[in-house]
């Protein structure tokens, strides 16, 4: 064992627990310093999910992804700020406060995982885990201009994940580079028999940067209405790299993208309406009055212990699950999200991957984004990636209004290797 | 349309405890999102949701738990090795 020196000027607030030391052993990412966004388990280091209703908890377990980690010699440095449980673009919804954009610091670093992408973008740490339920690990990557993967649904243990929303969400890397991106993969994939959506399809892989003859599909919904027309001709330049390097670019269409966005919300408000009913103040969190009755006990500990949007989210997906209404949103949610998927695995019967932007703006003003509706809809390119379980990566394909723009590249299930590949192309083509 | 009661009603089936005075901000913003969702009306249901996988459950076999006190190491109200809860009734 050996101790890691790393900085612990956190002048971007992203982080919300730093330790004061990082212990790293033998291993692949020996020597490495890493960051652990707040909503996964560190036994005995505090966990919040940035949220004052876990303030103080210390799980008793580390979650998998952090033994994983801890046993291929990385050494944590720290838990990252985000959204509170994951709910927002832009890391302002944070019991902690907000996180700065290291690339400009009136701006927000993207959300939720918004503190693990400022920590690899001031250089703070090299690599970070992040989580992605509709875009938490891609958004940040590509506002803050560093490298992001969402994993294949499946790939990667949710094990001592804090669910937000179990079918749509995956632990994943995020790093400065490509290659530190498929290294970290390479520790994370793999079986856990304690997540029973876990499956056994291991990562052990090379990038490689040919893609000549490689299809990549164009959907016209990625460069459609509420898409900075700036952003789309900086991700278009990105693609035609790619094009130069000998891939083939096809365009398409993705008509069930019309449903994307409202079938995600009402199948992750649904999912976090339960599966936040367990922050009760009984087993952790401040604690429940006993002298009072359960419901005031309960009303009154989730008052004061969840924000806004927390709050927001967890009436919405009561809402749509309550008799009377389910068939209205639930139901007719899972019907728009089987077409995602159906769209997607048409399109990959023509194309190898799916290319384009990450998030249709730069990364918005603190404070700028005041209304729910709007900031929901930021996330329309990349909810659709969770809705049908395949893998994405965003890249870092050049700036607008000198602000970071990310490149989406998502693929086939289980061909997390793939978009590796083209993330890494692209990556090699851009510093050459 | 939901009105402030309906809003008011499902913050109390959901136990989130909000005041009188946040009512109409959040009602308002409830609205705005439903309308949005409405926009699932036009998908067809004769898609079948979900998918053709399984659930993997692992066989019934009496695994080591944490430690009790570990447990409940994140608790002040505790008895007997038990959490104490609110009263239900």
């Amino acid at each position: 064992m050996e101790t890691l020196t790393f900085t612990r000027d956190d002048r971007y607030n992203a982080f919300i627990t730093m330790l004061d030391k990082a212990e790293t052993g033998p291993g692949k990412l020996s020597g490495i310093g890493i960051a652990i966004k707040d909503n996964i388990s560190t036994r005995g280091i505090q966990t919040t999910c940035a949220s004052r209703i876990l303030e103080g908890y210390l799980p008793p377990y580390d979650a998998h992804v952090v033994t994983l980690v801890k046993k291929a010699g990385a050494g944590i440095v720290g838990k990252t700020n985000m959204d509170e449980f994951g709910m927002g673009t832009t890391t302002e919804n944070s019991a902690f406060g907000p996180t700065k954009n290291p690339a400009d610091t009136s701006r927000v670093p993207g959300g939720s995982s918004g503190g693990s992408a400022a920590a690899i973008a001031s250089g703070m740490v090299r690599m970070a885990l992040g989580t992605d339920t509709g875009g938490s690990i891609r958004c940040p990557a590509a506002f803050c201009g560093i490298v992001g993967h969402k994993p294949t649904y499946g790939r990667v243990s949710r094990y001592g994940l804090v669910a937000y929303a179990n079918s749509l969400e995956q632990i994943g890397p995020m790093a400065r580079t490509v290659s530190d991106i498929s290294l970290l993969m390479e520790v994370l994939a793999g079986h856990d028999p304690r997540d029973s959506t876990s499956v056994n399809c291991p990562y052990a892989h090379i990038p490689d940067p040919d893609v000549r003859g490689l299809k990549i599909g164009v959907p016209e919904e990625y460069f459609g209405e509420g898409v900075d027309p700036r952003v789309a001709s900086v991700v278009w330049d990105g693609i035609s790299l790619l094009e130069r390097k000998g891939a083939d670019i096809i365009t398409c269409r993705m008509p069930s993208m019309a449903y994307a966005l409202a079938a995600y919300y009402v199948t992750c408000t649904s999912e976090a309406s339960s599966n936040l009913a367990r922050f009760d103040g009984v087993r952790y969190g401040p604690p429940a009055d006993t002298r009072q009755t359960w419901h005031e006990s309960f009303q009154e500990r989730r008052r004061d212990g969840f924000g806004t949007e927390v709050k927001r989210r967890i009436m919405l997906g009561t809402f749509a699950l309550s008799s009377g209404y389910y068939g209205k949103y639930y139901a007719k949610a899972q019907a728009a999200r089987q077409r995602v998927r159906n769209d997607f695995l048409r399109l990959f019967r023509e194309v190898d991957v799916i290319a384009g932007p990450t998030m249709p703006t730069v990364a918005f003003r603190i404070g700028e984004k005041t209304d729910p509706l709007s900031m929901y809809l930021s996330d329309i390119l990349t909810v659709p990636a969770n809705l049908a379980g395949i893998p994405a990566i965003s890249v870092p394909c050049g700036t607008s209004e000198g602000l970071p723009v990310g490149l989406q590249i998502m693929g086939p299930h289980f061909r997390d290797e793939r978009v590796i590949d083209v993330a890494y192309a692209f990556e090699q083509g851009v510093s050459r | 349309m939901v009105s402030e009661k309906d809003v008011a009603h499902i913050a109390e089936l959901a136990d989130i405890g909000i005041e009188k005075e946040e009512l109409a901000e959040f009602t308002g913003r409830f609205n705005e999102i439903l309308d949005y969702f409405d926009i699932l009306d036009q998908v067809e249901q004769e898609t079948r949701g979900g998918t053709d996988l399984v659930n993997i459950f692992r066989d019934d076999i009496v695994e080591d738990s944490l430690p009790g006190d570990e447990v409940l190491a994140n608790t002040r109200e505790k008895e007997d090795g038990f959490f104490r809860a609110p009263r239900v009734m």
